[in-house]
């Protein structure tokens, strides 16, 4: 099966290494993964701080970017990949583009979403070995709906044990422009996510937004805890 | 009080606030159990889902057909022997209740909780009268002891404040002497505002939801209050918010209980009051005279707006027990007497955005109030047209359109996006080291103060699977050639 690769801007430029492991677990699974080089960011820092009509170029050159094929689209991103499903939406006054964009959005999937729901598949032969606390991300669980799909591809991992903690599905306080424009807020609650976290001391913190974990592991980082950040690819592509 | 409660700026409030221990820990810890009441009380009923929805459908159709229903109340409480005022804005609304107190020579008022109220900023306008008013809800109480500390929350106004502050306030104002358990401080306030029950000439009260086919107005409350405020006084004015009715019984029924589970997560409150005009001739309690006081304020131009879902709200307060951003700055920092998701969307619709343009942005879009509101109203997509809103009618700080700007260009281009990716990943990894960067401005600064910065990984992932797929065809091409050989 051939299957596009959406990287996500964050992981383009700062997190290589969890898009090349999504890769990796991709080709694991049989796929031959495309990378469609006329794609940019989703757009979220400008359209979710309100700047929909100056978005909507950037909108139009990543539906044209994922058109070059009719293949699926995978992402390592929660929040990117519900940015995306939103687009019909913002053009829905353009019925071409709102349709071309619904186009897109059906083809696109969620990491976990696509290997669970669409090939079926829970065990990838992971094995790592400790505790862990999985962040269920708020784009994953409220916008996308995907809440078990993680869950049962952690169940799988050998040698791992995932630790429940208090408001668990709490936003971790990320939210884009909002931990930049509303920094106090977001830090206080990033701060309550850690502590949370650091009651049940896990050896690893999973999740499968890399905004979230850049949020939370910037926050263990600045508090020296030694608790080793993982995007889910990265877990299922341990052995 | 009106809408406003703050002179402050949105940055000030919120950093008084937040350094309020007592007030944090009050939230979180009511924010928990309320949160968790409302699931047990949701699951208890079975099919919330179907329930949320058919609340939805109750709301959206009295909203779609609002002039008929409003035509069908006003008509059903004057038959009832009533009086209706249509207010277009408060000022009218302030000016009718004025009318209705010194027609009757009134001296004292007693009132029970309502929201609509504040907004329009009635205790002013009565007290501006020479008239007494005494707020006989223990949470509104306490708040207009305490010199009219504005409330914190739309059903339990004076969550911010914990038991022993309470005490003394009540020590400081009204001199109480007990201890700080809430059912001695609750005794004590009702033997203290008894008098003023039996003493008053008008009770004023909200209304939860009008009954359209009957004339009825009905009162969610839990302390019992409001039967005393509308059963000892002679004369009852109920002021609602123009949208606030349902058809029938039937769906006062459904929306009641939407309301009692997820506002407190309980089957019913203590008290639900169904009134039906003024005391009839066969009948021995009851006041003699019935005002109903529907405020528009502003709610027309919503409910001809793309913001109209908000109008549906049953003002639970369900949102605001899940929000995470509510639960860190507590309800004053709105300055808004609506306060929360459901007060970041109608606080700027109501109030302008001048006063409160920061609210939308108090939200970090996490979706959570938009999956507990029991008449499925779409809080954070609302929140996100109020910032379009602002954004397209340049009410953005200028520095942050300029950005976006500068952002929406390079993102449209595919080449330049793709180059600026691999320098971004560069400067990254040159920067970035153990999350610190060696200059610290604007955004970053705001990120570094209670973060550090993610390790960069080294080159982009696009020049990663570039060399990768070349190094690949040229191992193909070589094992072709090999093949050839």
């Amino acid at each position: 099966m051939k299957v596009n690769f959406f990287v996500t801007c964050l992981c383009d430029t700062v997190k290589a290494n969890v898009a090349k492991r999504t890769v990796a677990l991709l080709e694991q699974l049989g796929c031959e993964v495309i990378f469609p080089e006329a794609q940019s960011c989703c757009g979220q820092p400008s359209i979710n701080s309100g700047y929909v009509e100056s978005s909507k170029p950037a909108m139009k050159s990543f539906i044209r970017a994922f058109e070059c094929n009719d293949y699926p689209i995978v992402t390592p991103a929660g929040s990117c990949a519900a940015m995306v499903k939103a687009y019909p939406e913002y053009l829905r006054y353009e019925p071409e583009w709102a349709s071309r964009a619904q186009a897109v959005a059906d083809r696109l999937f969620e990491f976990t979403q696509f290997v669970v729901r669409e090939l079926g598949v829970v065990q990838l032969g992971a094995k790592l070995v400790g505790t862990a606390v999985y962040h269920p991300s708020c784009s994953l669980i409220r916008k996308l709906g995907v809440r078990d799909e993680p869950l049962s591809l952690l169940a799988e991992v050998e040698g791992l044990t995932l630790l429940l903690i208090d408001n668990q599905e709490t936003c971790c306080g990320f939210g884009g422009t909002f931990s930049v424009k509303m920094g106090e807020i977001s830090g206080e609650m990033v701060k309550e996510k850690v502590r949370h976290m650091s009651e049940v001391t896990p050896d690893y913190l999973i999740g499968a937004d890399i905004s979230c974990l850049m949020n939370i592991g910037g926050r263990l980082h600045r508090e020296g805890k030694a608790i080793k950040v993982m995007h889910i690819a990265e877990v299922l592509a341990s052995r | 009080m009106s809408m406003k409660t703050s002179h402050a700026t949105f940055k000030e409030r919120i950093d008084i606030q937040m350094q309020d221990d007592y007030m944090r820990q009050s939230v979180a810890n009511a924010q928990e159990r309320m949160f968790t009441n409302r699931a047990k009380a949701a699951e208890a009923l079975g099919n919330w889902e179907q329930w949320r929805e058919m609340g939805k459908e109750i709301r959206q159709h009295v909203l779609e057909n609002l002039d008929y229903y409003l035509e069908q109340l006003s008509d059903k409480v004057v038959e009832n022997g009533g009086n209706v005022f249509f207010a277009r804005t408060a000022e009218e609304a302030r000016g009718y209740i004025e009318g209705v107190l010194k027609e009757k020579k009134a001296k004292k008022i007693v009132k029970s909780k309502s929201m609509v109220t504040e907004e329009i900023d009635l205790n002013k306008a009565i007290i501006g009268l020479g008239c007494e008013v005494i707020e006989t809800d223990l949470g509104e109480y306490i708040l207009q002891v305490d010199d009219c500390d504005p409330p914190s929350h739309i059903v339990v106004p004076a969550l911010h404040k914990n038991r022993t502050q309470i005490r003394d306030i009540f020590k400081e104002k009204v001199g109480y002497q007990g201890t700080n358990d809430p059912e001695e401080m609750t005794r004590f306030v009702r033997q203290h505002i008894r008098h003023d029950f039996l003493e008053a000439d008008i009770g004023i009260t909200g209304c939860n939801f009008a009954v359209a086919e009957t004339g009825t107005v009905s009162l969610v409350t839990n302390e019992g209050n409001a039967r005393l405020a509308t059963s000892l006084p002679k004369t009852h004015i109920a002021v609602m918010g123009m949208e606030r009715l349902v058809p029938t019984f039937e769906e006062l029924d459904i929306v009641v209980s939407l309301l009692c589970r997820s506002a407190v997560g309980l089957p019913l409150t203590g008290y639900v009051t169904a009134l039906t005009g003024p005391r009839e001739s066969d009948q021995c309690d009851g006041p003699e005279e019935f005002h109903l006081v529907i405020v528009d304020n502003g709610r027309s131009a919503i409910l001809g707006s793309e913001f109209k879902d908000i109008l549906r709200c049953i003002r639970c307060a369900a949102c605001v027990n899940t929000c995470p951003a509510y639960r860190h700055i507590g309800g004053q920092s709105y300055g808004s007497i609506y306060s929360g998701p459901v007060g970041a969307v109608l606080s700027p619709l109501l109030g302008g955005y001048e006063d409160f343009k920061e609210l939308p942005y108090a939200c970090s879009l996490c979706q959570s109030c938009n999956d507990v509101c029991p008449v499925k109203i779409p809080l954070s997509d609302l929140l996100l047209k109020h910032r379009r809103v602002m954004a397209e009618s340049k009410l953005t700080p200028l520095g942050e359109r300029a950005a976006a700007g500068v952002f929406n260009y390079v993102n449209a281009r595919p080449a330049l996006w793709g180059k600026t990716v691999k320098a971004g990943a560069k400067v990254a990894n040159a920067t970035i080291k153990d999350g610190k960067m060696p200059f610290n401005v604007g955004p970053l600064r705001d990120w570094t103060d209670s973060r550090d910065l993610p390790q960069p990984d080294g080159e982009s992932f696009r020049s990663w699977f570039k060399n990768r797929q070349q190094t690949k065809v040229a191992k193909q091409k070589n094992e072709a050639g090999d093949h050839h050989d």
